[in-house]
């Protein structure tokens, strides 16, 4: 009882401070880095208290499930979220330190890339596997 | 003890709600939006298991399935609009460059 009361309790710190975080970030990448892991830890957390509350299986299984279900998604959406906000321009941090999809891509805002390059090396469909 | 407790988180999980939803407000880019919305829908999700648990109705997880869902199948259909718009708008900038 007691338990289940502190690890909710924790969990809902932890999604505050996830959004404490996406509140003073400065940027795109470093708003991520606290939302994805301190929210899902915080969500997982609470589903966890939520295990330990009920004593019924099917409710236990329950909360198990979408503690998985969040988990597995959460970093994979985190990805595609990352990704589109780079293509898409977000300005990055000045104190970013190291840019390796800039070295890949070739330019920051590849619509920049695009005007200055009338040719472009590769052909823009290939570029972006996740956009067939 | 139980209604001090569920005061509490109901407090911590507001206060989380209005600072992302200054985020929601406030985000320069679109991608920020979506983080904003992702951060939301997870504190829902806390919302909606605390109220399970200390009003005693198991049901509630049920909508936090959903919501777990629905905000993951979001994230991922803004974040593929905008890599499209990104491809179109470099496909159109190619071509005008051709003609």
């Amino acid at each position: 009882m007691i338990v289940g009361h502190i690890i909710m309790l924790l969990g809902a710190v932890f999604m505050l401070l996830a959004a404490v975080g996406s509140v003073r970030m400065p940027d795109l990448m470093t708003r991520m880095h606290s939302t994805t892991k301190a929210g899902a830890f915080g969500a997982g957390m609470m589903l966890i208290g939520v295990t330990l509350e009920f004593s019924a299986l099917d409710i236990q299984v329950r909360a198990i499930a979408i503690l998985l279900f969040i988990l597995l998604t959460t970093p994979v959406a985190a990805h595609a979220i990352g990704h589109a906000g780079y293509l898409s321009g977000a300005k990055m941090w000045e104190g970013t330190l190291k840019d390796e999809l800039k070295d890949q891509l070739g330019a920051h805002p590849p619509s920049d890339a695009a005007a200055a390059d009338a040719t472009p090396s590769r052909p823009a469909s290939e570029d972006f596997p996740t956009a067939r | 003890m139980n209604a001090i407790v569920a005061t509490v988180i109901f407090g911590l999980l507001l206060l989380a709600l209005m600072l992302s939803s200054l985020r929601l407000v406030i985000g320069p880019s679109a991608a920020d939006r979506v983080v904003a919305l992702e951060v939301i829908a997870s504190i829902m999700i806390g919302m909606l298991a605390t109220y399970a648990v200390f009003y005693r109705v198991p049901q509630a997880l049920d909508v936090a399935m959903v919501l777990a869902l629905t905000g993951f199948l979001a994230a991922i259909g803004v974040s593929r609009y905008l890599v499209q718009r990104v491809v179109q708008g470099e496909r159109e900038a190619a071509d005008k460059e051709k003609k």
